[in-house]
């Protein structure tokens, strides 16, 4: 566990280095934001006085944390591991005496942590000066979100962790990394609340794993899922973090064993 | 590699040298870029199947919202289908021949930027001609299927004056698009690490442009029209080829204004480049 957490505090540290490039994800997000609220504000108010259960001060909510949100969760994915796999490096974090996967994860909490504070809350900032923004109701709601918040960086490293596994089989998983960002992206809820999806592709969602990476936090943290509900949305985390690491650790099994690193 | 030179006359008077024969170089180079991504068919495939789903993924949100609501900053879902369009279309084309100016930070940090320095053509040029993402017809074939859609469900009274308007926005817009992102190299020059600062106008830019301008609060509208002149893109000319009333910011023969906008935006783009290239001073060794 002490290595685990010196691995945390490692990608932390990395990350906060490049503090211009925080502040630049920063203006992005915010102008993303300001983008976003506009869209949904506008169409809470042609629908009348809510959408599938956002009120204008949630719809915001929901649009500024899923900026604050972008940078923390890897929704779009990493690369590292799959080049590793592809050049070979990936033999060294074999030899080394930890699980690659446990130290990954602890790298990317790190990580996730570091553009939750440097990135994710000025963002937010911006939006509560600029808007109406709800908030959840309690200190309950805070811990509650914030426990969902970790959940979705694992689901979301985990998840990708997988992708780039692939890497053993395809050698190039740009085609996977691609279908896996575009479905990924649609789903997760960044774009429009998942509750807004036409039935057919609301299913479709529920049964994927991407609403646990950034729909089930901003609900909680938005305030749109309160008291009893907010158990089911975090045991849903809860059971695709779990199923998505169980995947990873059979998947590196088996990749490990069809793995042949040339030349010494 | 390239066709053998033919050297017609025994010598060539330097004044003979024509525009076809100055552009023959960079004709050359996006040759080969071309066949070079030909070489290597899946994965030329699977990126145009990439851009194909991120073309419909961006759809998907407009439609989306549009199963919720009947109209949205005035327009009906037909109305946003155009200005999508549009937008769509003249980012994809500036995203093919001058978006791998993203690419930028990359070569100023591993100092590639001055190999390109001691060639003999242009900085810029080089740059633009680097590349020719071709992959990006994958998301323009998106937006052609929205614009054909688009144009032929709407009730539009045709005449030589819409297809005129219509021709006269997708290049403008193209230009529009080229020059935020020609800005956004330059500025490249003293950002490096804080590269994502420009996806904010460049990306943020498209973003606004496909949306009806009348959801942005006014100061909003304004930057996206005077600053940044993305609401020229499709907004602006959707307005006027729909014949759209209601908007006292948007009369129609501001949509004839496209060509300006795209005159302003390379004007501040030209300022960029030119500061961010004066700035540069070599990698060093």
């Amino acid at each position: 566990m002490a290595t685990f957490w010196l691995l945390v505090r490692a990608g932390f540290r990395r990350h906060s280095t490049y503090r211009l490039a925080l502040l630049a994800g920063m203006t992005t997000n915010s102008v993303f934001g300001l983008i976003r609220a506009s869209i949904v504000l506008a169409a809470v108010a042609s629908a009348g006085s809510a959408i599938g259960g956002y009120d204008a001060p949630t719809a915001v909510a929901f649009v500024w944390w899923g900026q604050a949100l972008l940078g923390t969760v890897n929704l779009w994915g990493f690369q590292e591991v799959g080049q590793r796999v592809r050049t070979g490096d990936i033999a060294i974090d074999f030899l080394r005496p930890l699980d690659p996967q446990f130290a990954y994860l602890a790298a990317d909490l790190g990580r996730a942590g570091i553009n939750l504070i440097a990135r994710g809350a000025p963002a937010l900032l911006v939006g509560a000066l600029l808007f109406d923004m709800a908030w959840p109701p309690g200190a309950m709601g805070w811990v509650a979100g914030m426990v969902s918040v970790a959940l979705a960086v694992v689901v979301a490293f985990a998840g990708s962790f997988v992708v780039n596994l692939l890497a053993f089989w395809l050698v190039e998983v740009r085609g996977i990394r691609l279908l896996y960002m575009i479905f990924g992206g649609l789903l997760c809820g960044l774009y429009v609340p998942v509750p807004w999806f036409p039935d057919w592709l609301r299913t479709i969602a529920q049964w994927s794993p991407f609403p646990s990476m950034l729909q089930n936090p901003i609900d909680i943290l938005a305030g749109r899922v309160t008291g009893a509900q907010v158990l089911p949305t975090i045991a849903s985390q809860v059971f695709w973090a779990v199923a998505l690491v169980a995947l990873g650790q059979v998947v590196m099994r088996a990749g490990r064993r069809r793995l042949e690193v040339q030349g010494g | 590699m390239a066709e053998p030179t033919t050297v017609r006359g025994p010598v060539r008077r330097p004044e003979a040298s024509t525009l076809a024969e100055r552009l023959r170089p960079y004709r050359v180079l996006l040759a080969s870029r071309a066949r070079a991504q030909m070489q290597y068919r899946t994965s030329f495939v699977t990126d145009v199947l990439g851009t194909l789903g991120a073309g419909l993924a961006e759809f998907a949100e407009v439609w989306v919202i549009f199963h919720n609501v009947d109209v949205l900053g005035g327009l009906d879902f037909t109305a946003a289908l155009l200005v999508f369009a549009l937008s769509n279309l003249a980012f994809a084309l500036a995203d093919m021949v001058v978006g791998h100016l993203d690419q930028l930070p990359t070569y100023i940090r591993a100092g590639q930027v001055d190999a390109f320095y001691v060639r003999p053509l242009p900085l810029l040029a080089q740059l633009v001609t680097s590349d020719l993402s071709l992959r990006r017809v994958g998301r323009m074939s998106v937006a052609v299927v929205a614009l054909v859609v688009a144009l032929t469900t709407a009730s539009i009274a045709w005449s030589w004056a819409t297809v005129a308007l219509l021709v006269l926005t997708v290049v403008s817009g193209t230009a529009i698009f080229s020059a935020l992102f020609t800005a956004a190299g330059g500025l490249q020059f003293f950002l490096v690490d804080g590269s994502e600062f420009t996806n904010a106008f460049t990306y943020g830019g498209s973003y606004a442009a496909q949306q009806s301008q009348q959801v942005f609060p006014n100061l909003l509208r304004i930057f996206w029209m005077f600053v940044v002149p993305t609401a020229f893109v499709a907004y602006v000319p959707a307005v006027a080829i729909l014949d759209l009333p209601g908007d006292p910011l948007v009369p129609t023969w501001l949509a004839w204004c496209t060509p300006l906008a795209a005159a302003f935006a390379w004007a501040l783009a030209a300022l960029c480049w030119r500061v961010g290239t004066r700035h540069y001073e070599g990698a060093g060794g």
